[in-house]
């Protein structure tokens, strides 16, 4: 048996409706911040995808990497080498392969890791609301045991089970999935606390209760019907959230629970150069520091920009 | 409300003990203890020895359950880092921590919503687009790297400020503080600015989108037709419509503030819980470890209670929803 | 002349002080990145405890900040001409405690025998003793379950605290950490020593004022007013609080900041070596190991790999990139200081690449293989970057390297665990007795008994141990020393271990101090004056 949804009462327009109805395409080209915003995200994105054609050097390849070549100051600098144009780190590697490779690595780690939370959010989320009940408190609590373990620790403990498990495991293989899994389990809070309230609103409309009337089966009311009408906040908390995913990455890596040097993630490039900060050799922080911060600043700003898209009273 | 509030107080014990298990059965793999607590002179027999005095070797429910009997006396045991009780370690680092993140709680919050509230009145402004463009920096930036930043500009270069510790604290009763003398107020500028600096940007982007939002509410339309001036407005009712959800993000943030609190400490050796805590981790001082998820769970429980309250104390309209399950 | 004095003859010739140049005593404070665990003498048998407590608390016997052996609570001592077993030592006269009470015999044999108590983490030290005794008041004697002629070398890590005060305060054994109550030594001292504590908040702040009353006052400078040791876990913070002049003493400057220390002009660094090597493990008897891509066969139990490997290391490269010149390399697990180190010993293999390929393919490994090292992050300086470093290196002759670096807590369990569950580690070892006898023991000699708990290569020779059990019994020196040479003989050629380098310590301080650096890494600050800035 198969309902329309056009065919529910007062079903509010679905979110690509909206995003279509809302002119977002001209919203985006009013404003020119969005769109170097744009640009910049699109650039970082493809020079992390490309990375291994487009960087000179492989900087996770060890057998290429030479230590004599190590703190070599940026080209236009006294003692530079043209060859490697950032300068090189504290092993030898070409900074600007690094950084390039390791952009890649922190935006596997941070997609991946917003994705889970996203998924796990929005499933916990759409069932507390919707079913409530002790399905909700249960759900609630989960969230506030969840809150009470800072991403630092869920890292710390999640490394050493993984460790347990896979014992003699490669941790340049499981540093990776530790910290998506990390980084899902302590950002999903959030997605289901958001879902969660709207579903409480929309479960109660009348194009709800009419599919229920129906007698249509409640994963498909929740995915088919609620879902589409709930998710338009979460857009903007993933955007947000991907920026944050990333410096938690960062911060993790600080704490020493983050990727290994041999394979750097940005986050890891910045705390190996914070060490190089009053030795002089600045350009070792300064560089995977600066494109850090124009890929969060960037990302912020899309989704600052797509906040306000589609909230059609703020136009 | 007050079955509500017993039940909610049931949950959360619910919540604590949960919180100790989980973290209990994963200490295990953090390290062991006994390579810590020995010289490095100790035979094979030394560390079996202390093992299975420490009941290292007991299995993890029972162990588990040992706590929690000691637990609900107040009993923590004694850290293995550093021989003493952990209720008296975690009362003497309390106060850091709490003058810490209270202050920066309060600089967040006031800083926060004023400039937030700034931004949404002039919109197209200069110097609001300025402070929001100041603000994205705030959340692209890892908090050790602003700290060090702090440091080396207000510590290393300017001299105006110390780099690390609380300055001189003064005891009042079991409390320390720092903020009746003159360094330890000056020590706590930079660590209050580095951590209250991610959740200003949040509350003041919040704060913003929301006034944004309500300021096109037909009531606002509605009291602007009844020609009440434009400051009333945006204060008295704007602003008020503005606060429920902030304060229920602010909620939700302290775990942010909790977390971002160990790194604050570590940058600044800030002798507070969370330099406690990660001191523990690295050496596996499993009393305190456990202690410390049990307090962090408690505050959680406790503050997450009292949003709830404020939550249905500002907004009757959801008493139905809140506290009646559907259906 | 004392400072004091000194103020006083330029107060009389109506000089300035500050304008002579001319220093006064002063305050320090002094920081490392972790704290003293407890200040219970005998609590915690690890660095930085010990080095703090050595300002309150003294031993029978004390080394320099070269290594050398000093009497100090001990006026002299000597092995009974006709008892081999029996040690006795003659203790100084006039020596009080910080709360007035003489200093006796009876505080030594209750000092010895706490230390002795299982709760000690410093009876590792005193396994050869059978019984301490009083003679009289200013004699002991120790009597040992064999001839052991290095009993003295043990005694200058054996703390000596009142017995009367230990007794009223119930703090007659160290923390036994299974029990509820904190001991009134972990937080309270009472010494000998040139420092009295004031205050104690642990990871923030130790204080200890001067001993106006130290019995050795006029053999040592004593010029700290107040000593204040301050924890600073981060390198940058650290570093950021000498340079603002908030410290004046740090004890671990990371060796990339050397450079821009040195260049401030307010700002003196001190370098040198300490007593610890540091060097690769590797299992060499396992039948097959579990980490690598070889099947059924263990590469490292081939002689001829294992020498690879060892030419395949660039040490200077090491030394010169990731130590930025601060270690001196090595071909031995030994520091120079200690018995038995020879600079033959030391010399360190050439860089061979060609050599170390051709070893491999007359092993049967070609085209390598591949294995995973396990290494510490937070242990000696620039562990991780040894690692990388050696990994890149070792890639050279391919030898693929998957390293895994984690935090001691982990890496030492590692070592430590029987069977251990690595195959290939960085691991560093200091010798306190200063004598090849303890690097033997702790790693060379098979795992059994009380023996070879660091011995994690598996490696087991039934002549070596027994050569090595001879030596605790020798009282011939000159026939022990020839034994320990044929022992490193043996053992270099047997390559079961790869040595780096020894470490080098760098302090950083304030420029009217002028601490050198101790072997031990165990500043004596009572030895500090000030020099005129």
């Amino acid at each position: 048996m198969s309902v329309q949804p056009a065919s529910s009462p007062k079903q509010p327009p679905s979110l690509w409706a909206r995003i279509l109805d809302s002119d977002i395409l001209a919203s985006f080209l009013r404003s020119k911040v969005t769109m170097v915003a744009a640009v910049i995200v699109l650039v970082l994105f493809i020079g992390a995808a490309f990375s291994p054609w487009i960087a000179p050097t492989n900087p996770f390849d060890p057998a290429t990497v030479f230590l004599a070549d190590a703190n070599i100051p940026p080209a236009w600098q006294d003692g530079g080498d043209p060859k490697f144009i950032l300068g090189t780190d504290d092993q030898g590697r070409d900074l600007y392969s690094a950084i390039l490779y390791g952009l890649r690595v922190s935006l596997i780690v941070g997609l991946l890791g917003v994705a889970l939370a996203a998924t796990i959010g929005i499933t916990l989320g759409l069932l507390a609301g919707y079913l409530g009940g002790r399905v909700d408190s249960l759900i609630m609590r989960i969230a506030d045991v969840q809150l009470t373990f800072p991403a630092i620790l869920i890292a710390l403990l999640i490394d050493g089970v993984v460790r347990g498990i896979f014992k003699g495991a490669n941790r340049e293989d499981t540093a990776l999935y530790v910290l998506v899994i990390s980084i899902g389990l302590s950002f999903w809070v959030q997605y289901a606390r958001t879902i969660r309230g709207s579903t409480l609103v929309e479960r109660n409309k009348d194009y709800v209760q009419a599919a229920r009337l129906v007698g249509l089966p409640a994963p498909l009311i929740m995915l088919r019907h609620v879902l589409p009408n709930v998710i338009g906040p979460v857009l903007v908390i993933l955007t947000i959230n991907l920026a944050l995913a990333v410096i938690t990455e960062a911060t993790l890596s600080f704490l020493g629970v983050g990727l290994p040097p041999t394979q750097p993630s940005l986050g890891t490039l910045i705390s190996i150069g914070n060490r190089y900060l009053f030795s002089g050799d600045w350009w070792i922080v300064t560089f995977p520091g600066v494109t850090l911060a124009i890929l969060v600043l960037a990302v912020n700003l899309l989704g600052d920009w797509l906040r306000d898209a589609l909230n059609p009273r703020l136009r | 409300m007050l079955a509500y509030i017993l039940r909610s107080l049931m949950q959360g014990l619910v919540v604590m003990i949960a919180v100790a298990f989980i973290a209990f059965s994963m200490f295990r793999f953090v390290g062991d203890p006994v390579v810590n607590m020995l010289g490095q002179e100790a035979t094979l027999q030394d560390r079996a020895e202390l093992t299975e005095r420490l009941g290292l070797n007991d299995p993890v429910p029972l162990q588990f359950a040992r706590f929690v009997a000691d637990a609900a006396q107040g009993d923590f045991g004694i850290s293995y880092r550093q021989g003493r009780k952990v209720s008296s370690l975690i009362l003497e680092r309390l106060p850091a921590t709490v003058e810490l993140a209270v202050l920066s709680a309060i600089f967040a919050f006031v800083v926060g919503i004023a400039f937030g509230v700034y931004a949404a009145i002039r919109r197209d402004g200069w110097i609001a687009n300025l402070v929001m463009s100041i603000s994205l920096i705030g959340v692209s930036l890892p908090t050790f790297l602003i700290g060090i930043g702090l440091i080396y500009i207000f510590a290393v270069e300017l001299r105006w400020l110390p780099s690390f510790g609380r300055g001189d604290t003064v005891k009042i009763g079991w409390w320390t503080t720092g903020l009746l003398t003159v360094s330890g107020l000056k020590s706590l500028v930079l660590p209050v600015l580095t951590l209250g600096f991610l959740q200003l940007t949040l509350i003041m982007r919040l704060v913003r989108s929301e006034m944004l939002e309500v300021m096109r509410a037909d009531f606002i339309r509605f009291a602007r037709a009844r020609g009440i001036p434009e400051r009333k407005i945006e204060f008295r009712h704007a602003l008020r419509n503005t606060m429920i959800p902030v304060i229920t993000i602010a909620g939700v943030q302290l775990g942010g503030v909790i977390a971002f609190a160990i790194v604050t400490e570590t940058v600044f050796q800030w002798p507070g819980l969370g330099a406690l805590f990660v001191n523990a981790v690295q050496f596996v001082d499993v009393p305190v470890m456990s202690a410390y998820l049990l307090f962090v769970a408690f505050v959680f429980v406790l503050t997450s209670l009292l949003v709830d309250i404020v939550y249905v104390a500002l907004d009757p309209r959801l008493r139905g929803s809140a506290l009646v399950p559907a259906k | 002349m004392k400072p004091r004095n000194l103020a006083l003859a330029a107060a009389l010739f109506g000089v300035s002080v500050l304008a002579l140049g001319a220093a006064e005593a002063k305050p320090v404070k002094w920081a490392s990145a972790g704290d003293a665990l407890t200040i219970d003498p005998h609590g915690q048998n690890e660095g930085l405890t010990t080095t703090v407590n050595q300002h309150m608390y003294e031993s029978l016997t004390e080394r320099d900040h070269a290594g050398k052996l000093h009497p100090l609570l001990a006026s002299s001592w000597k092995v009974l001409p006709d008892d081999p077993t029996t040690w006795e030592f003659k203790l100084q006269e006039g020596v009080k405690f910080h709360d007035g009470t003489p200093f006796t015999a009876d505080d030594v044999v209750f000092s010895y025998e706490r230390a002795m108590q299982p709760t000690s983490d410093f009876k590792g030290y005193l396994t050869s003793v059978e019984k301490v005794s009083k003679v009289d008041d200013l004699t002991v004697r120790i009597k040992t379950k064999g001839p052991n002629p290095l009993l003295v070398n043990n005694t200058s890590a054996i703390r000596i605290l009142s017995k009367a005060w230990a007794e009223k305060n119930n703090a007659t054994k160290a923390q036994d950490f299974k029990n509820k109550e904190e001991n009134y030594a972990v937080r309270n001292a009472n010494g000998t020593g040139p420092f009295i504590l004031v205050s104690r908040e642990a990871d923030v702040k130790t204080v200890m004022k001067r001993n106006d009353n130290y019995w050795a006052k006029a053999k040592v400078p004593l010029e700290i007013t107040e000593l204040t040791y301050v924890p600073i876990k981060q390198d940058a913070t650290r570093i950021a609080a000498l340079l603002s002049g908030e410290v004046d003493l740090v004890q671990d400057v990371p060796v990339q900041d050397i450079a821009r220390l040195k260049s401030q002009p307010k700002v003196r660094v001190t370098t040198g070596p300490e007593n610890r090597t540091i060097f690769f493990g590797m299992d060499v008897a396992s039948k097959d190991l579990k980490g690598d891509n070889v099947e059924g066969k263990n590469p490292f139990a081939d002689k001829r790999v294992r020498q690879a490997m060892n030419a395949a290391l660039n040490r200077s490269a090491i030394q010169r990139v990731v130590m930025r010149g601060e270690s001196i390399p090595t071909g031995v697990i030994l520091p120079p200081f200690a018995n038995g180190w020879t600079k033959e010993l030391d010399a360190a293999p050439a860089t061979d690449v060609a050599k170390a390929k051709a070893l491999l393919t007359e092993a049967g490994y070609p085209n390598g293989f591949s294995v995973t090292l396990h290494c510490p992050n937070d242990r000696y300086i620039n562990d991780e970057g040894i690692c990388q470093a050696a990994v890149g290196m070792f890639g050279q002759i391919g030898v693929k390297v998957n390293l895994v670096s984690q935090s001691k807590s982990i890496h030492f369990n590692l070592i430590q665990k029987n069977p251990p569950e690595t195959e290939f580690y960085l691991v560093g070892w200091g010798v306190p007795t200063f004598d090849s006898d303890y690097v033997f023991s702790y790693m060379y000699h098979s795992r059994t008994g009380s023996q070879g708990s660091w011995n994690a290569t598996g490696y087991a020779d039934k002549d070596v141990d027994a050569q090595i059990q001879s030596l605790s019994k020798e009282i011939d020196i000159a026939k022990r020393d020839a034994t320990i040479a044929q022992i490193w003989a043996k053992m270099k050629d047997e390559t079961i271990y790869l040595p780096i380098h020894h470490q080098t310590l760098s302090y950083g301080m304030n420029s009217t101090l002028d601490v050198p650096v101790d072997v031990q890494n165990q500043p004596k600050l009572k030895m500090v004056s000030f020099k005129g800035s």
